[in-house]
């Protein structure tokens, strides 16, 4: 009977510590990732996620030609570098951030509108046996019209 | 004993039944695909890190509604207040599906009077999109200082700007981090429809060729397959259903716009360390598609908004 009693808490610990990591990855994202859009406008979308060591994500979305753009992509101080490129329609890759030393942001702007996919990855430290480092990891796009 | 118990298992039975809903909602919609909080990784598994790749998480990230109002602007499209909806509606909105769809809408219509300066409208759109977001639950979005902040900044409108992004974020946010996927689509979907439906009627169909605002409207095309992707992963809710049905007589229109892109070539300028990517591409509109694709966008905002 008395682990009947103790499951409900467990599960209200449960609860509690998802919702607190949760809300910990939106401080993080407005904290740490959001200044590294200036001058550029943030969208007001917001895509942050927990991951682990060799993690992946990934993210579809449209660019404008009558815009110019930074991504900032920004992980935990905790996490090994965040790696992430930029592939067309075709998969051909269009940049990457391993090229230019695990930057945190990239500029582009575009001739014509095209649909983007960006993968983002943590690396790893490499330290088979131990446990894998987690953390937040944030996607924010930031924008102003062309010139 | 007999009854304590059987009032006792069925709190339980309760109990695990919410844990069960809530972690599962956590662990849906369309970008987590598992429990977050609760990683928790054997040493040394190779077997568990490749579970975690087939678990990866995808965005879907539909234009913002500040974005959509941007594109807009940059258009050179004129200002018209008679397409906004009207603030007066806000008390017809009781249903999580409704003050979701409205809430895109309001600040999508929040963005366009910004764009264009329109100091009335603004503080009357931010306290529209502020009574669909407390409607929701959704705590702090949108705080009374914040609509004191754009009354003193009312000429401002680089700040005004800066106010609407942040609280259209801590509106996704919230949803997103409590487990409200599909509330969450439903806001973009308004949004996106309200740039759609504000863009479609603001063309003049005497300049309709070379239109700049046309193209805009064509490239819309582009994130017909991210709206479906997302709106896909909350599947089996039935307010996305029924959105699902909605969008599919949209993308019967966009299917018959056709676009070519040429392969694209990355060039980066040095001196401002931006990088262009180069394209050519080839787009073909009629003028009875767009007038198509006018009719029906009006008629799915008119449903989201009566």
């Amino acid at each position: 009977m008395r682990i009947y009693r103790i499951i409900p808490i467990l599960a209200l610990f449960i609860i509690a510590v998802t919702f607190d990591v949760n809300g910990q990855c939106k401080a993080f994202a407005k904290k740490v990732c959001f200044p590294e859009l200036s001058p550029y406008l943030h969208d007001g979308n917001y895509h942050a996620a927990v991951l682990v060591e060799r993690e992946e994500a990934e993210l579809y979305k449209t660019f404008y030609s009558d815009m110019e753009y930074r991504v900032a992509i920004c992980g935990e101080d905790k996490l090994p570098n965040i790696e992430f490129k930029v592939l067309d329609a075709n998969k051909n890759v269009l940049y990457s951030n391993k090229d230019a030393n695990y930057a945190k942001t990239w500029d582009f702007k575009l001739q014509s509108s095209q649909q983007l996919k960006l993968i983002v990855k943590v690396s790893s430290f490499n330290a088979p046996g131990d446990t894998p480092a987690s953390g937040c990891v944030s996607i924010m796009f930031g924008f102003k019209m062309k010139k | 004993m007999n009854k304590k118990y059987g009032i006792s298992s069925g709190i339980l039975a309760l109990a695990l039944l919410f844990v069960g809903m809530l972690i599962g909602c956590s662990s849906g919609g369309s970008k987590a695909t598992k429990d977050e909080a609760a990683t928790v990784i054997p040493k040394d598994n190779t077997a568990v890190y490749e579970d975690i790749k087939q678990a990866e998480k995808i965005f879907n990230a539909l234009p913002s509604p500040l974005e959509s109002a941007m594109l807009i602007k940059s258009a050179g499209a004129k200002f018209d207040n008679a397409l906004l909806n009207p603030v007066g509606n806000v008390s017809k909105y009781v249903t999580n599906k409704s003050m979701a769809l409205n809430l895109g809408i309001y600040t999508c219509d929040l963005s366009f009077a910004s764009m264009y300066e329109q100091t009335q409208l603004i503080i009357d759109c931010m306290s529209s999109a502020k009574k669909m977001a407390d409607g929701l639950g959704i705590l702090k979005a949108i705080e009374q200082s914040k609509i004191d902040e754009l009354e003193e900044n009312i000429n401002n409108s680089e700040k005004i700007m800066e106010i609407v992004s942040e609280t259209f974020m801590n509106s996704n946010s919230y949803l997103a981090d409590n487990g409200q996927p599909a509330i969450a689509a439903m806001v973009l979907v308004g949004g996106w429809i309200e740039g759609l439906y504000i863009s479609t009627n603001l063309v003049d169909m005497k300049n309709f060729n070379g239109n700049k605002l046309v193209s805009s409207i064509i490239d819309q095309k582009l994130s017909i397959d991210i709206l479906f992707n997302l709106l896909n992963s909350s599947k089996g809710n039935p307010a996305v259903d029924e959105l699902l049905v909605q969008m599919q007589q949209l993308k019967v229109v966009f299917d018959k716009i056709k676009i070519t892109t040429s392969a694209v070539r990355p060039e980066v300028d040095k001196t401002t360390n931006t990088t262009m990517l180069k394209s050519e591409v080839k787009t073909d509109m009629t003028p009875e598609v767009f007038k198509e694709l006018t009719r029906v966008v009006g008629e799915i905002r008119s449903s989201f908004i009566k």
